[in-house]
């Protein structure tokens, strides 16, 4: 196959446009740079009709919103999931990992919840707190100023509680709880478990004058058609085209690999146009992965040169390694006082309007590191799957389960909005024995040689699991909750949801300043090729108790100042 | 020809036959359909777009077992003196679809029925559907309870169970579901939360604090401006 080669040669090369990428493309492009976006799905605008799923009914689905196409349901806007045809990969028998990608405009921004929690100061340090896992080479204070930078542009609403490891910043205000919330709160309370108002990327209040406000249909899954929430598409790369940024979008297009010279730095890169399956070349003076954590890696590893004999930027070996996910598991309740509900308008945003951020001592504990607890509930919008077991609940209450007829009529309406339930989201420490690495014998439908996963949990993250039922069976049956379901044992490993599950996968590329244990430096930058940055999950040296977005974007940010500076003084 | 006609007239067979070989010859109504639901009205890519017109264009069930789904879906949700029935709000026609689309559920119907139709047979003489509205209920009645079923209907309860939740599941996600629900969401609103009855109703108020924290719904169409603590000073 002959590589198209084209002559233009970009200051920089963006794979990827989530939230790495479409903060790179904004900082990059408003420094007047030429870049081309690099992205291996289609294009994608919420507010377009061909693509807008906001504010649809369940029957404009034949499937009424089923999971048969997208795992979250017809309605989720993510294109993709944890397996697409064509792109398979591939574990380690005996281990364990999913991985969900989601190949589009805007990519996993389009999904994800839009919980928005800096990292605090111990999650950069927390080696020096318990031992385990390693410090990152940077610290609170070099990534606050970026965190204020991030809070002011994309916005999010949250509220000031002066927390030592949940840091403020600068929030829009948080919506009113709805019932279940307050019974939650309630019910929290009576056990001694703080909640405060959810930090989330939905904007309550407008934040600039392109930007529709949040008007509580409760669906940012679906992806905001006013913008009103964050994604990378909506919030950044569409503002940094509309600015006037120099920007080249390739849609549909997979990237292979990293080309480099014979000094070993980066010249372009090689993608595949899924549209013609035709191979091309894209020539940069420097090239930034936000491919996903995963995605960056596998490219890093596809990237084999004289130079680089094990893939780019792996003379370390560390390419692939501590790779790390949050924890995860959760517990549903039904609750008799929120029988037969009055009927009223209660979507609210999408997603929680409270949380529970972790609140305790692990050297009182049986393991490690934290969760953080996100409650959920509410009379939503019927879709597939709702009537389901439609009275099972009548158990609870002394009532007959099953029949036909108007009684099922009346039990619908009598449970709506009486089940409740609560997610632990919680750390994983980072291990070298968790990786990702080329499969030697598989490749995908481009002919690119596909992710082999290694994955197993420890102790740490079974205990922590277990803590998190406990916490959860208390705090339902405070509620006066009836707790659904059994709680998972030891065989279930306490309830743990596979890796990959809570798609929060970071530090594949991890950064430090040893170059023979890490692969980026304090700027994301590879420590063997100058001209190379990676800007996604991957540098990541711990994950915390908290979702990745937020600091991915402020690092993001950093790292692009850098590259601006590092341009301006000629060093790459 | 609209649903409803399209149901009576597949109860008594006359058009069956169309509906359920569409791929072969689609009729006019059921062309317009198969267009509707690939157009671009809820977002599908090219890929997606695909997939539903191949699962329009297939068949599964025959003429007989779509008038069985037709039955049990009147009986499980009858007409109420406000709401239409099941079939009425085009449940057979949804669960003709889901079985293309969520091929598991193939089996476990299609043997289903055929054990419905054997029991009745055995009981009465006749297949489920022939038999009068008080032998069909008599029939449910031995199913549709799982804990007061008998071991020898567990199979059936199991059936009844996965028609119960199709029927449910496609009755509450259609308009007219919808609004015997109540549910009054998905529309542009303001959130200011709960109503002071419901409140009152369940005891609970909210802390001023909390409250102090929250939205001023007057000013939110008002750009945001901090000082440089981070306090929203509008």
């Amino acid at each position: 196959m002959q590589i198209k080669q084209s002559s233009k040669v970009y200051d920089v090369i963006i794979v990827g446009s989530g939230a790495g990428g479409g903060m790179a493309t904004k900082i990059l492009s408003e420094a007047g740079l030429q870049i081309a976006v690099v992205e291996a799905g289609p294009y994608f605008d919420p507010a377009d009709p061909a693509h807008k799923t906001q504010m649809k009914w369940p029957w404009e689905s034949p499937r009424r919103g089923a999971g048969t196409t997208r795992p979250f349901g017809d309605f989720d806007s993510a294109y993709g999931g944890w397996e697409i045809d064509g792109e398979p990969y591939t574990r380690v028998p005996g281990t364990q990992f999913d991985w969900f990608r989601s190949h589009m405009l805007g990519g996993r921004t389009n999904h994800w919840g839009r919980i928005s929690l800096r990292f605090g100061p111990n999650d950069f340090k927390h080696k020096s707190i318990d031992g385990l896992g390693d410090d990152w080479p940077i610290g609170y204070d070099d990534v606050k100023p970026y965190y204020d930078k991030v809070d002011k542009l994309i916005g999010l609403f949250g509220s000031k509680e002066n927390l030592p490891n949940e840091p403020d910043g600068f929030f829009l205000p948080p919506p009113k709880p709805r019932l279940h919330e307050l019974y939650f709160i309630k019910g929290s309370q009576k056990v001694g478990v703080p909640v405060i108002p959810a930090r989330m990327s939905m904007l309550t209040k407008k934040i600039n004058n392109d930007r529709g406000v949040c008007f509580y249909c409760g669906q940012c899954n679906r992806g905001c058609s006013v913008y009103a929430d964050f994604s990378a598409g909506t919030c950044l790369i569409f503002p940094a085209q509309k600015a006037g940024g120099q920007i080249d979008l390739y849609v549909n297009s997979m990237v292979r690999e990293v080309s480099t010279n014979d000094e070993g730095k980066a010249t372009g890169v090689t993608y595949i146009n899924k549209d013609d399956r035709q191979e091309y070349a894209l020539n940069g003076k420097v090239v930034v992965l936000a491919a996903s954590a995963c995605s960056s890696a596998r490219i890093l590893l596809n990237s084999k040169s004289k130079q680089h004999p094990g893939g780019l930027g792996n003379s370390s070996g560390m390419v692939g390694k501590y790779l790390h996910d949050s924890t995860g598991a959760s517990r549903a309740a039904f609750i008799p006082a929120l029988m037969n509900r009055d009927m009223y308008n209660e979507d609210g945003v999408g997603g929680m309007h409270i949380y529970t951020p972790w609140w305790l001592d692990n050297r009182k504990l049986d393991f490690p590191r934290g969760y953080h607890m996100e409650m959920w509930g509410g009379m939503g919008m019927p879709s597939y799957g709702f009537g389901f077991n439609v009275n099972d609940l009548n158990k609870h209450i002394g009532e007959k389960v099953g029949g036909y007829g108007d009684r099922l009529r009346a039990d619908v309406k009598k449970f709506y909005g009486s089940i409740v339930g609560i997610s632990g989201r919680g750390e994983c420490i980072a291990r070298e024995e968790n990786y990702c690495e080329i499969d030697p014998e598989v490749v995908d439908e481009y002919g690119i040689p596909v992710l082999r996963f290694n994955y197993t949990w420890t102790d740490h993250e079974r205990h922590q699991a277990r803590h998190m039922h406990n916490t959860f069976e208390e705090i339902l049956d405070a509620m006066g909750g009836k707790i659904l379901g059994e709680k998972p044992g030891k065989e279930d490993d306490f309830g743990l949801l596979a890796p990959g599950r809570i798609i929060h996968e970071v530090g594949t590329t991890r950064m430090g300043n040893n170059p023979s244990t890490s692969v980026t430096n304090a700027y994301e930058q590879l420590h063997d090729a100058s001209n190379v940055f990676v800007v996604d999950g991957g540098p990541f040296v711990s994950q915390a108790d908290k979702n990745p977005t937020w600091t991915i974007l402020a690092l993001a940010w950093r790292t692009s100042d850098y590259i601006i500076d590092q341009i301006k003084k000629r060093n790459i | 020809m609209d649903r409803r006609d399209t149901i009576k007239s597949m109860l008594v067979g006359s058009i069956a036959g169309g509906f359920i070989l569409t791929a072969c010859q689609p009729d006019a109504d059921e062309h317009k359909k198969t267009e509707a639901a690939s157009d671009d009205q809820y977002g599908r890519t090219d890929k997606e777009k695909a997939h539903d017109l191949q699962v329009l264009g297939e068949a599964f069930f025959n003429e007989h077992e779509i008038a069985t789904v037709a039955v049990l879906c009147d009986l499980i949700l009858p007409a109420t003196a406000t709401a239409g029935s099941a079939v009425e709000a085009g449940v057979p026609e949804f669960i003709a679809f889901i079985v293309k689309d969520i091929k598991t559920h193939q089996l476990p119907l299609r043997g289903g029925m055929m054990w419905l139709d054997h029991e009745a047979t055995k009981q009465l003489g006749q297949v489920f559907i022939t038999c009068t509205t008080v032998e069909q209920k008599e029939l449910l009645d031995e199913i549709a309870y799982p804990d007061d079923a008998s071991p020898e209907s567990g199979q059936g309860v199991k059936f009844f169970n996965l028609m119960r939740n199709l029927v449910l599941t496609g009755y509450y996600t259609t308009r007219m579901g919808i609004d015997d629900l109540g549910y009054i969401g998905n529309t542009p609103n303001t959130w200011d939360g709960i109503p002071d009855e419901v409140l009152a109703k369940h005891g609970l108020s909210y802390e001023q604090e909390w409250l102090a924290k929250c939205i001023d719904q007057e000013k939110r169409a008002v750009v945001a401006e901090w000082d440089e603590e981070g306090n929203l000073i509008n």
